[in-house]
């Protein structure tokens, strides 16, 4: 799972493995999800936690928009999300941990911006990038190599596959790129146009034109 | 023990009814119309945010005239109920008519229960795949519903407001001659100008994403206006 901010937005990006113990529970989940038209969140964690969370993080902002006429603020997504994740810290004590990424685009500063939790909803907006999960350190290792001030959104949507694929490299509950299935990350773009799923077409480029380089 | 003298529930009801539709006739009314990519609500209203129609969810929307505070009240509940239903349920499971039947519950409980009714009339639509499948309830102050066939005005002058439309309406029109139609309807009703910044549109548009809702600007309005 990571998050890094581009020249216009930021790119939300999560592999597609799901495990139960040692084994692999299956190889093509979304871990990635648009929070409503101008946000998205990515889960790492316990699964059927973060899916109900996600759930009901998309009712809550969904409700507040028609019920106010008016979004929230990303701040105030942001940190309702945090109050979520709290209420979740009893379940994180018996090891159903959720940590959750979450970006997006703030309109009132006219700027893409991304948040980072721990499990007890501690909340901390980042800079530039952050990657969590089981592969989230080599994560952003790559990232850390590859982020610079004003990556354009192809070179940011290269970073992701690189990190990801790295990490899956790395980490073995981190699933890879599968080109023979069509396997891909996947990936959300937010920008002042609002939420944009990358296509797998865009994805599956990003990585043959990485390994062709790497050849 | 206070003396209740006795009074018939024949005059009671009218009295009530009486009160309800006064409240009503001060307020300004609202349109909507079937055209073909779904449903136009179009209302006379010079508040650019107090609003008068309303999305309730993916397919639903919601119009309200009379007194702004109740059916404020009566548009939250709606989108409470959706939202309620549509998380513990599935999405596909909310639907305009559980809604139309709970608005009429709750405003026939309030006619003969609460020492006011409330002086209100609403709208209730849902847009379908088909324009065969669009469906639109208008639920009274003492909770009566109709369900509506292509057109229906609502407010203190809704016969009026029917009756031109019963005059023009075509099925299937485009966005632009249903705008224009709801306009020259609220004008010829109250007899005066409508001009688009006084206008408050929205559309249940069939060809959008999940959410169907999308408010129409006061720009967007006046240039289907000068279209003509």
């Amino acid at each position: 799972m990571l998050s890094l901010k581009f020249d216009g937005g930021v790119i939300i990006a999560g592999d597609r493995r799901a495990t139960e113990g040692y084994s692999i529970a299956d190889e093509k989940i979304d871990k990635v999800f648009p929070a409503d038209d101008y946000s998205a969140i990515a889960i790492a964690g316990a699964a059927g936690q973060a899916t109900e969370i996600v759930k009901l993080f998309q009712t809550e902002l969904e409700h507040y928009e028609k019920v106010q006429g008016d979004r929230l603020s990303l701040e105030g997504k942001a940190n309702r999300l945090a109050q979520m994740i709290r209420q979740n810290f009893p379940m994180a004590l018996q090891g159903l941990v959720v940590v959750p990424l979450f970006g997006g685009y703030d309109q009132r500063r006219d700027e893409g911006r991304l948040f980072r939790y721990d499990a007890t909803g501690g909340r901390w907006e980042e800079e530039n990038f952050h990657a969590t999960g089981s592969g989230g350190r080599t994560a952003k290792q790559t990232l850390k190599k590859r982020w610079r001030p004003g990556l354009s959104r192809a070179e940011a949507l290269r970073a992701s596959v690189e990190a990801l694929r790295d990490a899956s490299e790395e980490d073995a509950a981190t699933g890879g790129p599968d080109p023979v299935r069509g396997i891909f990350p996947s990936m959300v773009v937010i920008t002042s146009g609002g939420c944009e799923d990358v296509p797998t077409d865009e994805v599956r480029a990003a990585y043959e034109e990485l390994i062709g380089d790497q050849r | 023990m206070a003396f209740q003298p006795y009074v018939p529930p024949e005059q009671l009801m009218k009295d009530r009814s009486e009160y309800a539709r006064k409240g009503i006739g001060r307020g300004k009314s609202v349109v909507a119309l079937e055209y073909a990519e779904g449903i136009l609500f179009l209302a006379e209203n010079p508040s650019a945010t107090l609003h008068k129609i309303s999305e309730i969810y993916d397919r639903i929307a919601f119009a309200g005239v009379g007194k702004y505070s109740e059916f404020e009240d009566l548009r939250i509940a709606g989108i409470r109920l959706a939202d309620l239903r549509g998380y513990s349920y599935g999405r596909e499971d909310v639907n305009a008519k559980t809604l139309a039947n709970a608005y009429s519950q709750a405003l026939s409980g309030i006619f003969t229960q609460q020492m006011k009714p409330y002086e209100v009339e609403i709208l209730v639509g849902e847009v379908g795949d088909t324009p065969g499948e669009n469906e639109l309830y208008h639920v009274l102050f003492d909770g009566s519903v109709t369900d509506e066939q292509g057109f229906v005005g609502i407010g203190g002058k809704s016969e009026e407001l029917t009756g031109h439309l019963k005059e023009t309406y075509q099925e299937s029109w485009d966005l632009g001659t249903a705008v224009r139609a709801a306009v020259a309807a609220l004008a010829a009703t109250e007899e005066r100008d409508v001009p688009a910044d006084q206008t408050e549109a929205a559309v249940l548009n069939r060809s959008r994403g999940r959410r169907k809702f999308q408010r129409l600007t006061d720009d967007e309005v006046d240039g289907l206006l000068k279209a003509s």
